[in-house]
């Protein structure tokens, strides 16, 4: 305790210094959380309009699906399997169909992939509703950035052309009932939706699909995790179960990939203040000789006086902490409430939507504090380490180290 | 008495124009006859009319039956040097600039050959026509200055990639004048017109005509023959993968 008191009064002491480095720390501490944050908050919110918008409870491929491999579309179809029929029928699964198309939007052609879905399937967040407009011949609904790229209002008709199940050619027109807002660019970008029993008929794929996707929370409770045990019906009939872990792995990678990016940004300022750290405690221990020579003449033992300079140099994190919290804690709180727009959202290549809402969790706001403590500490103590050798009669003297 | 001989007249003239006109798959066999070369070698021209600018692309092409064939693109400078090459039902193309040969499958086949009107798979047709569509004579009319036979073609089997066409025939070269594809749903997709013809080795062949993509906005793509040879030896090395990066 009298050391603790002690190394608060010498810091006390040390004045402007003191602040310089507490300052220059409290930048890397809160660049750190508010990075930590926004990755983490970007993470959150892609999962969760993914999760809404495509994947829900986990899809159900067929078994030649590939969404990185447009080549497996032509054969990517089969039967529903009546077990996931009837999910379907229960409107607890979305069965889609995909097949490659394209529309003329003014007469320009443009490759495009067509998708079945049930007018009146509520799975996912699509608004399928508008799909239901019986006074329409062919309904499309299209996404913000499909009708951005492709000039496509609300009642506009554009030609949608495709091949059958034999490949032969066929095309009709169609008319943009609605454009959906969505942060889900893979539900949006070259994307048309069509009324599922529609497409199947027109492409003479009837009861087919190429990917069911199931409702949030299935598999998790009795009678659905029957249904759903992969190793039962819908495996045996060539779809193969693919779950949130799975689908939302990708998007996960690339947020990871994005962290280390910025990781590298931490660590040069996560640097550079404990270079102002270490510089601080090199120079006390030079400065302090005859301080630390009269201590241990006193009865401190040398590691007791390590102790205390160590604890010097960590006690600037705790400093920082403080005036992070000071400066930088009503922003956080504001931003964690009320997000903020970073122009080009849409071309990070996940999910964001229109606002971003970083995610201070506790969680990250004391692993950080605890971190920087300890890293604090340690290059404080690597400079301290050289008072062990120093020899009393020396330094009272004001020489050695 | 009178009005018997007219009858007759108006019978026996009826029966001789009946026998003159061909039925729909006669037409048909003679367009795949005339159409047919064991072999041809053919230096063409592309001119492609986009949006902004037109773009005219040359070719030599070396065609062996219906299911050999091999291209070479000699003209602009930024495509000379690409190369086509079709064996049966398969497609490979190679980029100089790249390097690399890629075969065009699936839905790349639908994709336009350097931004004209026709897409690989217009390219790749080489089934006999006869045995793809049942065909009627529905009427006739005039192309070219020439009379020609309108004959509607229905696909014999759902697999056929245009379920109907419309050709204009030449009633004495059958020589296709003009061709209109359509969709399954009855939509036009395609359209041909020959603009001119040429007689080559005493043979009419097309040698200006135009493609037009009907979803398309835009001129179409002109297809123009500057030299055809026709049953003259290809050797077989052309046909091979090996000569694409030749």
């Amino acid at each position: 305790m009298i050391i603790l008191r002690l190394a608060i009064r010498n810091l006390r002491g040390a004045g402007l210094r003191t602040w310089l480095n507490a300052i220059a720390l409290s930048f890397a501490f809160v660049a750190i959380i508010f990075g930590q944050g926004m990755l983490r908050g970007m993470n959150k919110q892609a999962e969760d309009a993914s999760t809404a918008f495509e994947y829900a409870g986990g899809q159900y491929w067929h078994e030649d699906y590939d969404p990185y491999d447009p080549l497996t579309l032509e054969n990517a179809h089969a039967p529903v399997p009546p077990v996931l029929e009837s999910l379907a029928a229960a409107g607890k699964a979305a069965p889609i169909l995909v097949i490659p198309g394209s529309i003329y939007p003014q007469g320009r052609l443009k490759p495009v992939l067509l998708k079945g879905i049930d007018p009146a399937q509520k799975v996912v967040a699509i608004p399928t509703a508008a799909l239901g407009d019986t006074t329409e011949d062919l309904p499309l609904l299209i996404g913000s950035r499909t009708a951005t790229a492709t000039g496509l209002a609300v009642g506009d008709q554009v030609t949608v052309q495709w091949r059958d199940a034999d490949g032969a050619f066929d095309a009709r027109d169609g008319r943009v009932v609605q454009i959906m807002e969505t942060s889900v660019g893979t539900v949006d970008i070259g994307q048309v939706w069509l009324p599922l029993a529609q497409l199947q008929e027109l492409a003479g794929m009837r009861g087919e699909a190429t990917l069911v996707t199931v409702a949030r929370g299935l598999g998790r409770t009795g009678h659905d995790r029957i249904v759903l045990n992969s190793d039962r019906v819908p495996n045996g009939a060539g779809w193969q179960f693919r779950d949130p872990e799975f689908l939302l792995s990708d998007l996960r990678q690339m947020v990871a990939s994005k962290t280390i990016g910025q990781s590298i940004m931490f660590v040069v300022l996560f640097l550079l203040a404990m270079l102002a750290i270490f510089d601080t405690q090199l120079l006390s221990v030079f400065r302090r000789r005859r301080e630390i020579g009269m201590l241990i003449a006193l009865g401190m033992t040398r590691a007791q006086v390590i102790v205390l300079f160590t604890l010097e140099g960590a006690l600037h994190s705790i400093f920082a902490a403080i005036l992070g919290t000071l400066y930088a804690g009503p922003l956080f709180i504001y931003l964690n409430r009320n997000g903020f727009t970073i122009p080009g959202m849409d071309s990070f290549g996940f999910a964001l939507g229109d606002r971003l809402y970083p995610a201070f969790t506790a969680g990250l706001i004391f692993g950080t504090t605890v971190l920087v403590f300890v890293v604090t500490a340690f290059v404080a103590w690597l400079p301290a380490r050289r008072i062990a050798k120093l020899k009393p009669t020396d330094a009272l003297a004001g020489r050695g180290t | 008495m009178t009005r018997n001989c007219i009858l007759c007249l108006c019978l026996s003239l009826g029966l001789c124009l009946a026998a003159e006109a061909p039925s729909g798959a006669e037409i048909l066999k003679k367009v795949d006859e005339n159409g047919y070369a064991a072999t041809r070698v053919a230096v063409s021209e592309m001119v492609i009319h986009l949006a902004r600018n037109t773009r005219t692309v040359r070719a030599k092409s070396w065609v062996e039956g219906a299911d050999k064939s091999f291209t070479e693109f000699l003209y602009p400078a930024r495509d000379a040097g690409t190369k086509m090459l079709k064996l049966k039902d398969e497609l490979w193309m190679y980029t100089p600039e790249t390097d690399r040969t890629i075969k065009i499958s699936g839905h790349m086949l639908r994709q336009s050959v350097m931004g004209s009107d026709l897409s690989y798979e217009d390219m790749m047709e080489d089934r006999k026509l006869v045995d793809l569509y049942d065909a009627e004579v529905t009427g006739e009319d005039k192309m070219l200055g020439r009379p020609c036979w309108i004959v509607k073609l229905t696909a014999k089997a759902p697999d056929v990639s245009y379920y109907s066409r419309e050709v204009w025939v030449d009633k004495e070269r059958y020589l296709p004048l003009r061709e209109d594809r359509f969709a399954k749903s009855g939509k036009l997709l395609k359209t041909t017109e020959v603009k001119s013809v040429a007689q080559y080795q005493g043979r009419w062949f097309a040698d200006r005509a135009t493609f037009k993509d009907a979803l398309r906005s835009g001129e179409g793509t002109e297809f123009v023959v500057d030299s055809l040879r026709l049953n003259v030896p290809i050797p077989d090395y052309i046909f091979s993968k090996a000569s694409l990066r030749k």
